[in-house]
Formats: structure tokens, C-alpha cells, sequence
């Protein structure tokens, strides 16, 4: 494979893009039935799992817990100083998630979080990492080159922003409370929960209101 | 381990491409690789960090090639014939020789057991030697096993921001020891300290156990 494929395709699984993907495939399913067929797996339980990360449990629920913190300082002192017990009370606990520090973006220090030797994430409160957190580029440039990687995003901040980059390295979990923005005074908690992204909550993106569109265009409002 | 995991600070691998929050898989292989591990860890053979370990021990080419559920499969497999639930000739095959000698995690207490995962923080006797604010540096060391105790962080000196209390020591853990725990600390370096002039300013932070840690 060439470089360009590599860099470029390396996540995608269209047959004309991924030549080890049909290979891959087969290699999967031959795991799969030979521990069903040894009494290993419950095929059940497989569709709980993957279900439980695409339906149930995702950056909404993070989304939800920063929304409270804007709103209510007693919750905001709480989530600083125990952010398990705090995240807890909305029901987000467990695996990926058992020790939780929630990090305060404020005008003078931006939080990034990374996990520079694999891919530790904080589930109960994001879901599943996306593919750039678990690769790399983010990897290896989020602790030497963090003005670079939020460059990446589209993400500026001023030479007197002090950027702090969380390398996950044991089991506690990081989850960035991003700024809320100006403008959102009269908003409900529902209303200021859609506008928290998962990208402001790793760490790579700031929040602003209106929100964003995806092309990084402001959307109408 | 020097292994290709370790990739931080590493240069040459292009800029980060973002992606929309769904789809989580990126194809059914994907789901499968992913549900496989996680029911095949609830078989509570392995801790999570053997299982990072067996995806370390591939050969650098290889991971750096690799998807990262790819790492999960190289991983899964490297586990179960280590544990001894499969064979290399039943992966080989396809074809079971007999039953598995433990049972499956049924379906219905998949969820429950997300819930509930698995804390790390254990009581130790031993005091605590570092506290908040002090100065400490990483060991210059390398070990061949399973550590969390970056390259781009030994030898260098920062200072400890947080106390976690004691939590499972993963070096240990990573050789099959569920036992030893150590004070683990949050410790923050300064970006001249670690990268030169070639820092951009600001600070990394990282968790780090006692027995990586001296005081400077």
C-alpha cells in the first residue's frame, strides 16, 4: 500500500480502497463462529455491545452534564471536585469511565486530552473515540504540536491562551468543560446540551452561538 | 515496551482528519471486532492491560500498517491462545477441536456489566512519598514489558498536580499480577522541559505511579 493510500484510506472499508478488507472480513467471521461454535460468545451479546455504543451511550451524554454545569454552579463545584459521583447522578458510569477529572476550559487555560500509548477515552460520557483520537497523527502531535493539531480543526487561540494536554495514562478519564458561549444567557439546559459538541469536550474545538455548521460556516439562526 | 504504540511526539504522520460522530463503526467487521473483545474480556481471563500489551507486542511494521480494530483483533487472538480458550490450530482452522472450557456472558448481562465496569483504586499501606507540588522526575528507563510511562516523558522533571489516590500498577497488571497497586499521580511538565526550543509553550500532564517517579 502506498502512502497515500495509507494516509488517506486506512479507515475506510470500501472494497476499492481497502485491499485487506475482504481478507479482514473473513478473518473476523472465522473468529466469531469458531467461538460460538465453542460455547466462547453469546451472538446475543455481540449485538448488545455494539448497540449499546451506537444507540445508548454518546457524546449526548456529555453534552448533558456540561449543560448542567453552565447552569448550576452547585453541580459545577461538585463535577470539579468529584466528577465520578457528579457524572454518576445523571446514570453515565462504568467501563472506560470508573475514574473521571472533568478539566475547565476558562479565557486563560484550553484542556486537551489525548492518549498518546492507545486510545483511552472516557465512554460513559462520549461513546466510542472517533477514528482520529485512535490514530497517529492526533497521537503523536497532540503533545509536541497541540497549536498545530487544534490548527487542524480550525481551532485559534491567542499566545496568551496556556494550552494544557491531558495524556491519558493510567485509568482515570478526562473530559474537557468547554467554554459556554456568548450570547446563550436565555437558553434552556436542553438547548445549551445541543449546542456542546464531542470535539469541544476532547478538547479540539471551542464553542460558539449561533453553532457552527460543519464547513465551519455560521449556521442561520 | 519501545514499542510503536508509544507514538508521542513522533513526527511524519500528517495532519488529524475529523469525522462526524455517526457512524461509530466504520463497517460490520468493525462492530464484530469490537464485540468480540469486549464479550471475550467479560470471560474475565485477561486485564485490560494484558490486552493492551498483546496489541503492543506486534512488530512496529505491522502496527503502524494496521486499522485499529485490526490492533483489536491482533490483540484478541494473542490472548486467547496465551490464556489457553483457543488453539493456533483451531485459528487456523476455523474448526473447533471441542467445547471452550469456561461459558459465554450471556446477553442479557452485557449491559450491567458495562455499567458497573471495573474500578482500579486499591488500599495500599505504603505512604504516600510525593505530594501536590512536588518536584519529580521520571525515570530514564526501558523495560521490555508493558509500561505507561511514555518515552517523551523519561528523564524529565515536572510537578505533581494531582494525587489519584492508589490504583492498580499496569506494569505489573500487564503480566498478569491483578494484585499490586501503587500511588499514582498526575504530574505536569513544562513544554520547554520536554520538547526545547521546540515546544510551542503550555504543559503536558500525565498519570504516572510512584515506582516511575524520583524525587528531582
Amino acid at each position: 500500500m502506498s502512502d497515500h493510500d495509507h494516509h488517506h484510506h486506512h479507515d475506510h472499508d470500501h472494497d476499492h480502497e481497502h485491499p485487506r478488507l475482504s481478507e479482514l472480513q473473513l478473518r473476523v467471521k472465522a473468529l466469531e463462529s469458531l467461538l460460538v461454535d465453542k460455547g466462547l460468545i453469546d451472538p446475543a451479546a455481540l449485538d448488545v455491545f455494539v448497540d449499546t455504543y451506537e444507540t445508548k451511550v454518546g457524546p449526548r451524554n456529555g453534552a448533558q452534564v456540561v449543560a448542567k454545569a453552565w447552569t448550576d454552579p452547585g453541580f459545577k463545584k461538585w463535577l470539579m471536585k468529584d466528577a465520578s459521583a457528579a457524572i454518576k447522578s445523571f446514570g453515565f458510569e462504568g467501563r472506560q469511565g470508573e475514574h473521571m477529572v472533568v478539566l475547565e476550559n476558562t479565557d486563560d487555560v484550553h484542556n486537551l486530552v489525548v492518549c498518546t500509548l492507545c486510545s483511552c477515552y472516557p465512554w460513559p460520557v462520549l461513546g466510542l473515540p472517533p477514528v482520529w483520537y485512535k490514530s497517529a497523527p492526533y497521537r503523536a502531535r497532540a503533545v509536541n504540536d497541540p497549536r498545530g493539531v487544534l490548527a487542524d480543526f480550525g481551532t485559534e487561540l491567542g499566545d496568551d491562551v496556556e494550552i494544557k494536554v491531558w495524556d491519558s495514562t493510567a485509568e482515570l478519564r478526562y473530559l474537557v468543560l468547554p467554554q459556554r458561549p456568548t450570547g446563550t444567557d436565555g437558553l434552556s439546559e436542553e438547548a445549551l446540551a445541543d449546542l456542546v459538541t464531542r470535539n469541544s469536550m476532547i478538547g479540539v474545538e471551542t464553542l460558539s452561538y449561533p453553532a457552527k455548521s460543519q464547513d465551519g460556516q455560521e449556521a442561520a439562526e | 515496551m519501545n514499542g510503536a504504540h508509544d507514538m508521542g511526539g513522533m513526527h511524519g504522520f500528517g495532519p488529524v482528519e475529523d469525522e462526524p460522530v455517526v457512524p461509530v463503526f466504520h463497517g460490520d467487521w468493525e462492530k464484530k471486532a469490537f464485540a468480540l473483545t469486549l464479550a471475550c474480556g467479560g470471560l474475565g481471563q485477561w486485564s485490560i492491560d494484558e490486552s493492551r500489551y498483546a496489541r503492543e507486542r506486534q512488530p512496529p511494521a505491522q502496527y503502524l500498517r494496521n486499522t485499529y480494530y485490526e490492533q483489536w483483533i491482533e490483540g484478541l487472538e494473542t490472548m486467547l491462545v496465551e490464556k489457553g480458550l483457543v488453539t493456533p490450530e483451531e485459528l487456523r482452522s476455523g474448526k473447533a477441536d471441542g467445547p471452550g472450557r469456561l461459558s459465554a456472558l450471556p446477553a442479557d448481562r452485557v449491559f450491567k456489566a458495562l455499567q458497573q465496569g471495573s474500578p482500579y483504586t486499591r488500599e495500599v499501606d505504603a505512604p504516600a512519598r510525593f505530594q501536590i507540588g512536588d518536584r519529580v522526575r521520571v525515570l530514564n528507563f526501558h523495560p521490555t514489558g508493558h509500561t505507561r510511562a511514555p518515552r517523551y516523558l523519561r528523564g524529565h522533571v515536572g510537578t505533581v498536580a494531582l494525587y489519584h489516590g492508589a490504583h492498580v500498577f499496569a506494569d505489573t497488571s500487564a503480566a498478569g499480577d491483578r494484585k499490586t497497586a501503587h500511588h499514582l499521580y498526575n504530574v505536569s511538565f513544562e513544554s520547554d522541559e520536554l520538547w526545547g526550543p521546540d515546544g510551542q509553550g503550555g504543559s503536558v500532564h500525565a498519570d504516572l505511579w510512584e515506582p516511575y517517579l524520583e524525587p528531582a
